[in-house]
């Protein structure tokens, strides 16, 4: 592109009504103040009566970084020395030395919006102009091959089609976080690979989000990198275990997350999106894939994507961020080791310690029915569970504290070969009259979630190698 | 704007770009080897050529044949050497 010429450039656009209002300015400074260079972003032929440029290419427009039309500028020198936005006659009389510029035009009038900063022109602009900021490797797709299935030989997919990552569809997606691209969040396992901002964007972009996803994608890849996490074991582990992600706070509803029906289920594409971008994550910028350093023997559906809101609205206890100190109304997420979820039905009990009883026979068999103290459990309670809760005046340390009380079990029960099972404790003299408890302190907790109709809950089992020996959970507030 | 369509690598680009093909055999011994004849005049001459010679080596060999050079391998023919074979041999000209 040539230098701008010294002089006056005005931009328009026709389907603007103040820069139909100000056309008669335009041909009164081209009569009167020397050389103007008229951009028109829409039309050539507007305004009429003076020599237009055709600017539906945007090029200069996205150099000027107009972002109102019509915007005067004066060029001095090869610099820019003064700029007017929208019509306003006396800026426009200074800029243009025209002392009777638009008499019997209104005083002011603002502009409209420019067509280069709507959103599928911006990014268009930003990758043809090279100041993207973008730095990931450019792979350039054969002539004949499908965006789609190149994704699928290239090795970046989970088995479902992604969405193919554009430089378009990252800058659009980065519009979302106002972090820089460049900014290290981490170090991905099992590689270790170094992550930045603009990888995680890429994978949320073939994962199918929107931008503003973006804050509770990169906080729940930071948490996911938070050491006690132990992603890395979790990646590796034979077990049925991968990362499940509940999201707390304002930002749930902001993004139109699901706390509601079907809410371990599919249809959300913020909860569906946010959960696949982590695994995408792990998958390509980690180098974690199934069959290779992922040993697990079954997996899990949620291995694809397992993402949640609470039903903050709907519960009166405190939400699970708060409980894990995150400030009442800070967004946050919370990551579990979780394996997939096993329902719990029950539709007669209408008091708490009756409840309380079938929640702990259920908890009772997550791992084994003899596996004590090695899987942390999450309890997600469902709006007519809670009712019962909530009716009788229970809070949720009062629920917890009656399950860890039910879930004590004799060793006897435990060892190996009791009830005729090979699996079981190696006995330890001594030990027979002890008693144990199913969960380590602080491996059960409770959230709310789940669609108004049905007395059901479920359970969601986690790792067997919960707490200090494998993975804790971890929460992450959710910032920009 | 150009139509070459480009993306943005999701990975930790370790890899290059260009996908290596599948490392070929040292030896085809204990390996089950397929010709196939992609319907070209004279590729079953030099098939039956190729087969005698691993015949005589000892290696197990099964034959194959589209029914024309002009269009891709039906997708049933596809799965059936790629079920029955570790190794294919075509003879791809005149």
């Amino acid at each position: 592109m040539d230098a701008f010429p010294d002089g006056l450039i005005a931009v328009v656009k026709r389907d603007c009504p103040t820069c139909v209002t100000a056309a008669p300015a335009l041909r009164e400074i081209a009569a009167q103040a020397g050389p103007v260079m008229v951009l028109c972003q829409d039309d050539p032929s507007f305004p009429e009566g003076v020599i237009v440029t055709d600017e539906r290419e945007l090029e200069r427009s996205y150099h000027l970084k107009i972002e109102i039309v019509p915007t005067l500028i004066r060029m001095t020198g090869g610099r820019e020395t003064g700029r007017a936005i929208g019509w306003n006659r006396d800026e426009w009389r200074r800029l243009t030395g025209v002392k009777t510029l638009g008499e019997g035009l209104p005083e002011n009038r603002p502009g409209c919006g420019a067509i280069n900063i709507e959103p599928e022109h911006e990014a268009r602009l930003a990758i043809r102009f090279g100041q993207t900021g973008l730095h990931s490797r450019r792979i350039a797709l054969g002539p004949l091959e499908d965006d789609i299935e190149a994704c699928y030989d290239r090795g970046w997919s989970d088995g479902l089609p992604i969405v193919p990552p554009t430089e378009e569809r990252v800058l659009r997606m980065l519009a979302g976080t106002i972090r820089s691209p460049r900014e290290i969040i981490g170090h991905v396992p099992p590689n270790l690979a170094e992550c930045t901002v603009e990888k995680v964007t890429v994978n949320a972009v073939m994962a199918g989000c929107k931008p503003e996803y973006m804050p509770v994608v990169l906080a729940a890849v930071e948490a996911a990198l938070i050491e006690k996490f132990c992603m890395h074991g979790l990646l590796c582990t034979t077990y049925f275990s991968g990362p499940m992600m509940i999201v707390n706070g304002p930002v749930r509803r902001a993004i139109g997350m699901n706390s509601g029906g079907n809410v371990l289920g599919q249809g959300n594409r913020a909860n569906a999106a946010i959960g696949r971008t982590l695994q995408l994550v792990i998958r390509n910028i980690g180098g974690g894939r199934p069959g290779e350093i992922d040993k697990s023997a079954l997996g899990n559906p949620g291995k694809y994507t397992y993402c949640f809101a609470e039903d903050e609205e709907g519960s009166d206890w405190e939400p699970l961020s708060v409980e894990r100190g995150v400030a009442p109304g800070v967004s946050a997420v919370t990551l579990f080791a979780a394996d997939g979820m096993q329902g719990l039905a029950d539709q007669q009990s209408r008091e708490p310690h009756s409840l309380a009883r079938s929640f702990a026979a259920a908890l009772r068999v997550v791992s084994h029915p003899k596996s004590v103290m090695a899987a942390d459990a999450f309890m997600i309670i469902g709006p007519e569970h809670g009712r019962v809760f909530r009716e009788a005046g229970w809070t949720k340390a009062n629920l917890k504290e009656e399950l860890h009380g039910l879930l004590r079990i004799p060793v006897r029960e435990l060892l190996r070969g009791a009830g005729g099972m090979a699996e079981g404790l190696l006995p330890i003299p001594g030990m027979e009259d002890r008693i144990l408890p199913k969960f380590r302190k602080d491996g059960l907790n409770i959230v709310r979630a789940g669609g108004g109709a049905g007395m059901f809950s479920a359970i969601i089992a986690g790792w067997a190698a919960s707490g200090e020996m494998g993975s804790t959970p971890v929460t992450k507030e959710v910032n920009g | 704007m150009s139509n070459q369509r480009i993306l943005l690598d999701p990975t930790a680009e370790s890899a290059p770009v260009d996908r290596p093909r599948l490392a070929r055999p040292d030896k085809l011994e204990g390996l089950r080897v397929g010709l196939l004849d992609i319907s070209k005049p004279r590729g079953d001459v030099f098939l039956d050529r190729v087969d005698e010679l691993l015949t005589g080596l000892g290696v197990t060999v099964s034959r194959y044949k589209k029914p024309t050079f002009t269009r891709v391998a039906p997708v049933d023919l596809l799965q059936k050497i790629s079920a029955e074979c570790d190794v294919v041999v075509e003879g791809l000209a005149d």
